[in-house]
């Protein structure tokens, strides 16, 4: 019994160990995201608060927390309290998974990657709950956007990431980045990466493809109900879960923690650093793309999704096998 | 171990009881959460019988895509809270139909568990091997050799379905304005822009 509360003890130190550097920097990259998003418009962004404006976003979770939380008279109460739960918990759960070095990673399971999808694909359930619960007209047709829009992106993300899986011959996460030592993904399957970064754009539901929330049609969508600290749950899992799809792009295409080149003074620096690196730069692209493209219309939304990313990925997919095949490339797998 | 089975009993329980409140829930919204919660905590019970593989297909297929459209349906249809419960009152009850319906489904799974049970090389008879590789291996090795046949059918049938359900709510509508992207890109400056001269008091018709 003490034997097991031990075990027990270790593992949630282990874990808040990896939940508070995220929650940290999720709300770092808030700043992050505000920062680029004014340079490119030449404006200053948020620069006050702090050093260079870094405890901005401190500064409104703090806010939020001290703001009163606005249930609707006609909302179902139950559901509208539970929708800003499950994207949070949703979006820091799949954390679990994610190797930041080959032995700086929570639970290795041999599924990793399965668990991931699975993870990011159950994340539509906070925003349809939180749309419908509210019994409004705004969040509800948020919520419906929203839901068709990840469920269309999820079918052309699963595509490439059997692509890669193709190539690696292995479902675990370790594995991935492992079979990428002497070649990093992006650059055999860099067509499959730029489809897969689209992709993760509006699985996230990042402008250009932000049309659950599209202000100028639906207030703020499936948030408009929301107020104080329940808005600012939706809000940090949202941000959670892109950093998720950041890290899920760096495992899958750039080699995760392996560093760019293995001479000398680069393979120095800790791994840990390395994956961190990536994950920035997959996010700075994520933020110059908020702030450069205009957003899309809907039909253009599901006919890029349907019609255009999906043959593609599969042809490329047929590719990739019949490729692997001819010139027996094909991993051996470990049976 | 003890903890093993504590886990075990958890997990079933909320299977179990949430499997009742789908059928017992008067709100149908209530009742499709409470199917997910179901399907995930099955899935759950996969993984602790080391089938991660199936658990996490479950989680993405049904829980991802399969109730997520489950839940737009009745969303979108926006039913109410049933006044009427299904078994008592109410001149056309369900009742009949449910009996047949589980009848039929008790009779095959009879059907399935007996065969199992009583076929004793049910189990060797394919080229399964049970040793350290991962199980998502060993589906692998079972479905595209033994069973390949049946796994592309049970496919061509997915696809048929999907074509025919599609084909099913096609209709075709005129007068609908489409963008068509070839011909967007495709123009240029000299046949989209023409200069008229517009004389006073009489306009222009433009047709396009």
């Amino acid at each position: 019994m003490i034997e097991y509360l031990q075990i027990l003890g270790f593992e949630v130190y282990k874990i808040l160990f990896l939940l508070i550097p995220i929650l940290v920097s999720v709300a770092m990259i808030v700043w992050l995201d505000r920062r680029v998003w004014g340079l490119v418009q030449k404006r200053r962004g948020p620069n006050v608060v702090g050093p260079f404006g870094l405890f901005q976003t401190l500064a409104d979770a703090l806010k939020y927390i001290f703001k009163e939380i606005i249930i609707p008279a006609s909302a179902n109460k139950v559901v509208f309290i539970l929708a800003p739960i499950v994207t949070m918990t949703l979006a820091l759960v799949a954390w679990a998974v994610i190797p930041m070095s080959e032995e700086f990673v929570l639970s290795d399971i041999n599924v990793g990657v399965l668990y991931l999808f699975a993870v990011s694909s159950l994340g539509v359930y906070g925003i349809i709950m939180g749309g419908w619960a509210s019994n409004s007209k705004y969040p509800f047709l948020g919520a419906i956007r929203s839901a068709a829009q990840m469920v269309s992106y999820e079918v052309s993300i699963g595509i490439i990431i059997i692509n890669v899986l193709l190539c690696v011959g292995s479902l675990n996460l370790k594995d991935i980045v492992l079979a990428q030592q002497d070649l990093w993904y992006v650059i055999p399957l860099f067509p499959m990466f730029v489809i897969f970064f689209i992709s993760a754009l509006a699985e996230t539901n990042r402008p250009p493809f932000d049309l659950p929330e599209a202000e100028a049609e639906l207030v703020a969508g499936y948030q408009t109900e929301y107020s104080g600290m329940m808005y600012a749950m939706f809000w940090l899992g949202e941000y959670a879960n892109i950093l998720l799809m950041c890290a899920m792009g760096s495992i899958l295409f750039l080699g995760g923690w392996l560093p760019l080149i293995d001479i000398y003074p680069l393979n120095l620096v800790p791994a840990p650093i390395w994956m961190v690196l990536k994950i920035l730069f997959l996010f700075f692209l994520f933020a110059l793309i908020k702030a450069i493209v205009p957003r899309y219309r809907y039909d253009q939304l599901m006919r890029l999704g349907w019609k255009i990313f999906l043959p593609f990925s599969l042809i490329y997919l047929v590719l990739t096998a019949s490729f692997l095949f001819y010139f027996e490339k094909l991993p051996k797998g470990n049976f | 171990m003890i903890f093993h089975s504590i886990f075990f009993y958890f997990f079933s329980i909320i299977a179990i009881f949430s499997s009742l409140m789908v059928i017992t829930s008067r709100s149908t919204i209530n009742s499709v959460f409470f199917l997910i919660l179901d399907f995930i905590s099955v899935s759950c019970l996969f993984i602790m019988v080391g089938a991660e593989f199936l658990g996490m297909i479950l989680l993405i297929v049904y829980v991802g895509a399969v109730a997520v459209l489950f839940l737009f349906v009745v969303m979108m249809l926006n039913v109410a809270e049933q006044k009427q419960s299904w078994f008592i009152g109410q001149k056309t009850t369900h009742l009949p139909t449910g009996l047949i319906v589980s009848l039929l489904i008790l009779l095959e799974l009879l059907v399935v568990v007996g065969g199992w049970k009583y076929k004793e090389d049910f189990m060797s008879s394919s080229t399964l091997v049970l040793s350290e590789v991962s199980n998502t291996h060993q589906l692998g090795l079972v479905m595209y050799t033994d069973y390949i046949l049946f796994f592309q059918i049970a496919g061509i049938i997915l696809l048929l379905s999907m074509i025919g359900a599609i084909l099913l709510t096609f209709r075709e509508r005129t007068g609908v304005k489409k963008q068509s992207y070839f011909r967007q890109i495709s123009r240029n400056p000299k046949s989209a822009v023409e200069l008229i001269d517009v004389e006073s008091n009489k306009g222009v018709k433009i047709d396009d």
